[in-house]
This record gives structure tokens, C-alpha cells and sequence, in this order.
């Protein structure tokens, strides 16, 4: 698929940006029919999407998943607010593939946007489909007619429930996009801060969780790994592994080497027994990690100018900044390792995971099975949070590739933790390099360089297996090549562009083509980093010019949207034009509008800096946030903050650690996140635009939140830290 | 080999070797979803239950070192239908996001409110600083942590 042809943008309903990302879905986009907003474009029936029961109850069904950030709790409420049911009468199917609409993965913020849209029209086409039917049934119009909590009441006081006309009510139709959904002023349901539906079931030891799926005559898997990359299982032995107690099965193919035993410690026991036996033949190096932002961009490129105004050559008298800025490899770190359960009866494989996309997944699973797709079964269970593509998908092909082996039992594998470190795919380390110039307060230049290896390497690449275990099997399988996106998602070069007006710019991605490092997406994709450049090179400029970093911004923003939300957080944290700090405590500002297209997210923090240990801490930070039409406020509070300090953790903590034989970044110990006495408090603030599209908001503080970070050090101590993370290390180095 | 356990207060007997963590019987013989595994290795929190009244981390307790102690677990603190106060806080300020951490804090911050029935802000954190969480939900912890102590300084 051309990447190209995924970038349209459709506004038809007000609400339905169609923001594709790369998409890796099989399902052909209909070429001819219409364009429908959201997701009703790749699956156009009614009926994929909304079911009416005979009980009065609507099910919803959804291709995106749970991954923690609340989605089908705002899910149901938007399908509710238009059926004008409540919440209570909406069920919610998510993620099957034997049941649901195929909306790829459930990635980048874009959840709201299109499965929320097409559920948004969906419902009130559904809602007016009851009506006409209730209609016909008394004899009059269908405007005359009122419906309260799925009850619809004719002028006459006659009534009739949806369950009533559930049986009549045809949804095998083709969606119109054309039934104008409620105007905000009148919903009940979208807008409020409705409780997860999930909370009840995790505070009390309810089933939550894949990890707490249990099958009768399930087993418990666990793959032999080798000790690093691409090295070659030659020898183990099986006699002794094989007469341990509870071993049911033995997997080997090539060098994927795995265990199924009664028991979970068994099977523990039984893979440690099998790695100390095992002998490798090693893989290849890894880059020297001193020297690794210079190898990586020593590796062959792809390279694409995303943007290039040209305007008259610098004024004269400008001065002219320079800086370049790194980021490490950074993990998941999902607090509970990766797990799924896998089933082969009769031919037919059943798969339960908290993968981010079960149609990419049984399309890749089948491939890498030499399967066909309609006998693999992919069902989303939750897991822990994710962030991104971690380990889920590699581990649900563990699951079945040991599951060929038990007749017929249900295989439950869960990574073990260095497991799940060294195995995930990291974001990438990248470099940034930018060069610009500003004359009478003003930017007058802007370039712009971006390095990083592939963010997109999930499984559903046409022209790769991207999963793990499919590498080591005899028949061994190759990932798919190095990706970019292309706006407006992007990847490496996410948030590469600037939305601030400048008169010139050249900005560049250079998509590394190697995977010395295992690589894909990790929230944000290249946000992350690129407004860790972007908003610390706006402050080292603003700071050559002579101006307030806040005032600078505010001088070079273009939409109303930006201006507010920066004078929002401005406002709230009490800014002080031209405020210093004191040589320990300072503070800074980040400021983006995610994706460009999604929701705009502004930061301040206040940082406390000892001078002596080298340690950074953040006492507090503010934020604000235009999310377009807030669905749940509290739900987007927890997205924002939870983003803030997870972007925290990143910027203060984390860095894969490797040498050149393989990670070394094997647990909490060797990959340290931020806990819970460093966490700072936050303040959000919420503009809340009744009339504008909801935007997705889910990854919208992780750049923010660097960039803030890294300014507030400078504000504080007069020095800039270029390189993450700001550990005590790379503090000291800076102050000294 | 048959071992017995107290857990919440039943006797229960689990067909494991001694040296079985803790963590194994209770998810997997006695089908107690809350606690987690999260790593194994003492380092996450993401297993604990409390062993006499002492937050202990269930992954890494061998079934011989339990033996007759009273072990309790989320399950054993309250239920949907009736719930522990420091459960309806979690829920009240929707304390949490994947979830998965929520076990371990909510069964540290028993203990914590067990030990100290009042704790200020900071004593909280202190508390539960050898609990991870990766989804960033620490400050409505906090928050749900100190509007349990209030309610149940109201019982
Ligand atoms: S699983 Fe026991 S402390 Fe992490
Ligand atoms: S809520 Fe996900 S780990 Fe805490």
C-alpha cells in the first residue's frame, strides 16, 4: 500500500477527520462508493457496528481496543448519547476478529476519531431507522414522535421500546453517513465524566485481564530464548528437560525452543533447565553504545524533505543558533509482562491477546503458520498497559507455536521480565539536529534534521513477518522492511514540522534502513523526541533573541487555538514574563499540537535541580489541553496526566541499556522508572470546544512534558541538557 | 505434594511443590485473579498480599514459608457487591488506567493505613514507593489512598 493514498482527510460530517495512519489492513479502501466519515469508510454496513436486542439493549461493536486509556467506556457513551439509551442498556464488543469491524490497530490517538465517528453517525442513523419504524407502526410522522431511554412515544402517549423493534429493525444496510448525529448542546451522555466500566473488576480480583484467562486443561508455555540477537541454537538437552516433573510438550524448530508443562513453575523451571543447557552460536554485534548516536547515523538512509519554504536568504544582523539533540532506545516497560493463551482444535486456532490489532495479528500469525486467516481466531483480552507495539503480538505466536504441540490444550505464556526487556521492540534512539536564526525577536531560519530508525514495525506488513519467534524457526521468516508514514501521522518525523509560522524552513527525515536494535512504535512514535528538539530549540532561540520563552511562542503561533491553549497554561502555573531561576530551581514551558492534527497540549514545570547527587526532581507541573469536544473530561484529565508523568519517567529515568553483546536492561533495577515519591503533582486545565471534532488526546503530553522539563533545567541553572535521559550522570556533566 | 494455606480466611490445600512462589497457588490453584505477576523479583509490587497483616510479595515467598500465616488478598478485602472503603476510593477517583498496578497498591496501602490510619500526603508516597506504575495513575492513587483514610475514620 502507497502510503500516498492514505493522507485524505474528510470532513463531510463536521466531526469525521479520516486520519489513516500507514495503515497495514488488508481491507481494500472502497474506491467507488462514497467516502464515509471515520471508520465507516472501510466497514460500511450498520450492522458491523450496532446491534438492537430483543431486550431493549443495544451492542456495540468496536475494532479498537482497551489498552488502559478508557476508550470503550467513551466508546459507549457516544453510541449511547445517539441512540438516547443509557449507558447502562449498551454493551461493547471489542477487538474479535470472529465479530467486529476491522479498524487495524488501535494506535496514535486515533480511536475517537474513527471509530467514534463512525458509531457517532451509526447511531443516529440506527436511532432514526427505530423512529421511522415507530412511525409507520402508529400512523404518523416521524417528527412527531419523542424517544427517552430507548423508549420512543407518539404524540398520543402510545409507546413502543427498541426492544419491540429490534426484530424489524434492518441493519444489513450499507451506513449513509447522512443522518446528521445530535448537536452538542444536546447531549446528556457525551461531555460527562462517566466511571470506567472496567475499575469495578481491577480493584476487586475479577477476570481482567488475559493474564487472568484460565481454560479448562490449560498448560503453561515458556520459550527458551537466546542470549541475544540472532543467535543460533546448536545443541540442549532435551532427555533431561523432557523427564522434568509436569513437562508436557518440547517445541524445538530451528531455534525456537519452548516448553509446556501442568504447571507455571514447572514450566519455569523447566525453560530455565533448558536454557542453562542450550548452546548458542552467537549473533552480531551491537553498536558500541558510546558511540551510538554516530554509528546509527553512519547507517544508510532513506531521506525525505517533509517540508521546504523557501524565502528570501537570512536577514542580516541575525544571529544564528545551532544545536543537536539525542534520545536513547526506550521500552515499553508494560508493568506486566506480555502474555496471551492460544487454542488448535481441530485445524482451527483460536488466540486470545492484548495485541493492538487482531486483524494485522491473524494476518501475520497466519503467514508466519503457513495458515490460512479464517482458522485463526484472534479474540482482545486486555493486558497491561502497553504504549505501543510491545510484546503482545510476539508472545501470541509463542502461544500457538506451542499450542501444535499439545493436542488440542489451551497454551497460557506469559513473558518472563528480562524476557519482556530485552525482547520488546524499543522506540528508537534518535538524533535531531537543528540550525536556525532569529533577527528583531522573530525566527528567521528554521532547518531541521531528523534520525531514527523504523517506529512502524508491527505485524499486518505486506512485505514482512513482523514477529518475533518467526525469525528463529527453521523456515525462518524476515521482518518487514524500515517504514515511513507520511503526513499527517508521520513516524520518526512525527511533530518534525513545526506549527509554528515561519518564513523559512527545511525540515528532513532520515529513516534509518537497519534494525541494529529491535525497534517499532512506542506512544508518541518520534513526538516524543522531535518536541524535545522542536520546543528546546524555541527556547534556545527565544533566549538568543532576548524574549520571554512564552511571549516568543505566542509571537509565532498562527491559529487562536494555539495562542489559548499557551495562555491557558501560562495562566494557570502564574508565568512571569522574563521570570529566572535561582541556580537549584527554575522553570519551562513545551508546547505542541500532536501530530499537527490532533489535540494541542501545553506544559509547565517547575524543577528542582541538587547540584550535589545530580538529580532532578519536579515538584509540580501545569497543562492545558484543546482536545476539541471533550467525550469524558475526567477521562481525558487522567490521558493528559498520565502521559505527563509517563513522559517524566522517560525523560528523568529511561534508556535501554546494551553492550556489544546484547541488552543488558534485563529488570527494574537495570531499566528504573519513575516512582511513586518523584511524581509530580499536576494541574490540568481543560478548554473544551463543544464545536470543534474531538481530537485525539491520548499521547498528547508525552512531547510537551520533555521539553518543559529540559527548559525548566535551563531556566534554572543556566545550562542545557541536549541528550536524554537527565540522569544524575549527565546532570553532573552539565553543571560541572 | 499437598500443602495447606490459609487464605482469607478459609483453609485451602494446593497440590504444589514447597518451593512453589506463593503467587503460582494462589492465581493458578485457587483461581485468585488480583495479585500479578509483574516480575518475579520483588521489585514491582504488582503480587502483594498480605501475610499476617504484613505486605509481602507473593511472587518471590516460597509456599514453605507461608505455612499456617493468614494470608490475605484483594479478593479477601472486599467484593463488587461490597466494597472495601480503599476499593470504592480507587473507584471514586478512578484511580487507574490499564489497571494492572492496582492490586499491589491498593494491598500496600491497607497495610500502610493498618500501620498508620492518618498518613499525610508524603507518608502515602513513601508508602507505596515500592509499588511501579507505568501508566502514570500515582497521583489519583495518592488521591484515593487519603479519601480512604478519611471514610474510614468515619466508620
Ligand atoms: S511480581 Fe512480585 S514484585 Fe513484581
Ligand atoms: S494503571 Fe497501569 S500500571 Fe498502574
Amino acid at each position: 500500500m502507497n502510503a500516498s493514498h492514505l493522507t485524505r482527510r474528510d470532513f463531510t460530517a463536521g466531526i469525521g477527520g479520516i486520519v489513516l495512519a500507514f495503515s497495514l489492513t488488508p481491507a481494500a479502501l472502497t474506491q467507488q462508493a462514497p467516502r464515509l466519515p471515520g471508520s465507516l469508510q472501510t466497514n460500511r454496513m450498520l450492522s458491523a457496528w450496532l446491534a438492537i436486542n430483543a431486550d431493549g439493549t443495544a451492542t456495540v461493536f468496536t475494532g479498537k481496543v482497551e489498552l488502559g486509556q478508557g476508550i470503550l467506556t467513551a466508546l459507549a457513551q457516544i453510541a449511547a448519547e445517539e441512540l438516547d439509551l443509557p449507558l447502562s442498556r449498551v454493551r461493547i464488543i471489542s477487538g474479535d476478529t470472529g465479530r467486529t469491524p476491522n479498524e487495524g490497530q488501535t494506535a496514535g490517538s486515533q480511536s475517537v476519531e474513527n471509530s467514534g465517528t463512525a458509531l457517532r453517525l451509526a447511531g443516529a442513523e440506527v436511532r432514526a431507522i427505530l423512529l421511522d419504524l415507530a412511525a409507520k407502526k402508529f400512523g404518523v410522522g416521524a417528527d412527531t414522535l419523542k424517544v427517552a431511554d430507548g423508549v420512543i412515544t407518539a404524540a398520543d402517549g402510545r409507546k413502543v421500546g427498541y426492544g419491540d423493534l429490534a426484530k424489524e429493525a434492518d441493519l444489513k444496510r450499507e451506513a449513509t453517513g447522512k443522518v446528521a448525529p445530535k448537536p452538542t448542546a444536546q447531549h446528556r451522555i457525551v461531555g460527562q465524566s462517566i466511571p470506567r466500566v472496567d475499575l469495578a473488576a481491577k480493584v476487586t480480583g475479577g477476570a481482567a485481564f488475559v493474564q487472568d484467562l484460565r481454560l479448562p486443561g490449560m498448560v503453561h508455555g515458556r520459550v527458551a530464548r537466546p542470549p541475544q540477537y540472532g543467535a543460533q541454537l546448536e545443541s540442549f538437552d532435551e532427555a533431561k528437560v523432557r523427564a522434568m516433573p509436569g513437562v508436557v510438550a518440547l517445541v524445538r524448530d530451528g531455534s525456537f525452543l519452548a516448553v509446556a508443562a501442568e504447571r507455571e513453575e514447572q514450566a519455569i523451571k523447566a525453560v530455565e533447565a533448558l536454557s542453562a543447557s542450550a548452546k548458542w552460536k552467537a549473533g552480531p554485534a551491537l553498536p558500541d553504545p558510546a558511540r551510538l548516536y554516530e554509528q546509527l547515523k553512519a547507517l544508510p538512509t532513506q531521506d525525505t524533505t517533509i517540508s521546504n519554504k523557501e524565502a528570501p536568504l537570512l536577514a542580516s544582523g541575525a544571529k544564528v543558533v545551532e544545536a543537536t539533540y539525542h534520545r536513547p532506545y526506550q521500552a515499553h516497560a508494560a508493568l506486566g509482562p506480555s502474555c496471551a493463551v492460544a487454542q488448535l482444535r481441530d485445524g482451527q486456532l483460536t488466540v486470545w491477546s492484548h495485541t493492538q490489532g487482531v486483524f494485522p495479528l491473524r494476518a501475520t500469525m497466519a503467514r508466519a503458520l503457513g495458515m490460512k486467516p479464517p482458522s485463526i481466531r484472534c479474540i482482545h483480552m486486555e493486558g497491561a498497559g502497553c504504549y505501543g507495539h510491545n510484546g503482545a503480538d510476539d508472545v501470541a505466536l509463542d502461544a500457538a507455536l506451542i499450542a501444535r504441540a499439545t493436542n488440542g490444550r489451551p497454551v497460557r505464556v506469559q513473558w518472563m521480565r528480562a524476557e519482556e526487556f530485552m525482547w520488546e521492540p524499543y522506540g528508537p534512539a534518535m538524533t535531531m539536529q537543528a540550525k536556525g536564526a532569529v533577527a528583531d525577536g522573530r525566527i528567521v531560519d528554521w532547518n531541521y534534521d531528523v534520525w531514527s530508525q523504523s517506529h512502524n514495525m508491527r505485524p499486518g506488513d505486506p512485505d514482512g513477518i513482523n514477529l518475533l519467534s518467526s525469525w528463529y524457526l527453521a523456515d525462518a521468516k524476515t521482518p518487514g522492511p524500515a517504514r515511513q508514514a507520511g503526513p499527517p501521522n508521520y513516524a520518526g518525523d512525527r511533530n518534525a514540522i513545526p506549527t509554528y509560522d515561519l518564513p523559512r524552513q527545511r525540515i528532513t527525515h532520515h529513516l534509518i534502513k537497519d534494525n541494529p536494535l529491535r525497534t517499532s512504535a512506542l506512544r508518541t512514535l518520534g513526538g516524543y523526541a522531535n518536541v524535545f528538539a522542536v520546543e528546546s530549540f524555541m527556547d534556545e532561540l527565544a533566549a538568543a533573541a532576548g524574549v520571554d520563552p512564552v511571549a516568543f511562542r505566542l509571537a509565532h503561533v498562527k491559529d487562536p487555538r494555539e495562542k489559548a491553549v499557551i495562555e491557558a497554561v501560562a495562566k494557570a502555573a502564574n508565568w512571569k514574563p522574563g521570570e529566572k531561576g535561582d541556580g537549584v530551581r527554575g522553570r519551562g514551558i513545551g508546547y505542541s499540537r500532536y501530530k499537527t492534527v490532533a489535540a494541542y497540549n501545553a506544559v509547565i514545570v517547575e524543577v528542582e535541580v541538587d547540584r550535589t547527587s545530580g538529580r532532578i526532581k519536579i515538584p509540580r507541573a501545569w497543562t492545558s489541553v484543546d482536545a476539541g469536544l471533550i467525550i469524558s473530561p475526567d477521562g481525558l484529565i487522567n490521558q493528559i496526566e498520565g502521559g505527563l508523568i509517563q513522559s517524566a519517567s522517560w525523560t528523568l529515568h529511561e534508556a535501554v541499556r546494551f553492550d556489544r553483546s546484547g541488552i543488558t536492561s534485563r529488570d527494574w533495577a537495570s531499566y528504573p522508572i519513575m516512582t511513586m515519591p518523584d511524581v509530580p503533582k499536576v494541574e490540568t486545565v481543560l478548554l473544551n470546544r463543544p464545536n470543534d471534532r474531538p481530537l485525539g488526546a491520548g499521547e498528547a503530553s508525552q512531547g510537551p512534558t520533555v521539553a518543559a522539563i529540559a527548559n525548566a533545567f535551563a531556566a534554572a541553572t543556566g545550562r542545557r541538557l541536549r541528550e536524554l535521559p537527565f540522569d544524575p550522570a549527565r546532570v553532573k556533566a552539565a553543571l560541572a | 505434594m499437598a500443602v495447606s494455606l490459609k487464605v482469607n480466611g478459609a483453609t485451602r490445600s494446593v497440590n504444589a511443590e514447597p518451593d512453589t512462589p506463593l503467587l503460582y497457588a494462589l492465581r493458578n490453584d485457587l483461581e485468585l485473579n488480583a495479585a500479578k505477576f509483574g516480575c518475579g523479583l520483588s521489585q514491582c509490587g504488582a503480587c502483594t498480599v498480605l501475610v499476617d497483616g504484613v505486605p509481602t510479595r507473593s511472587c518471590a515467598t516460597p509456599l514453605s514459608r507461608v505455612g499456617q500465616s493468614e494470608v490475605i488478598t484483594l479478593e479477601g478485602l472486599g467484593t463488587t457487591a461490597k466494597l472495601h472503603p480503599l476499593q470504592q476510593a480507587f473507584i471514586d477517583e478512578q484511580a487507574g488506567q490499564c489497571g494492572y498496578c492496582l492490586n499491589g497498591m491498593i494491598m500496600a496501602a491497607k497495610a500502610l493505613l493498618d500501620k498508620n490510619p492518618r498518613p499525610t500526603e508524603a507518608q502515602v508516597r513513601d508508602g507505596l514507593a515500592g509499588n511501579l506504575c507505568r501508566c502514570g495513575s500515582h497521583n489519583r492513587i495518592v488521591r484515593a489512598v487519603l479519601r480512604a483514610a478519611q471514610t474510614n475514620g468515619r466508620i
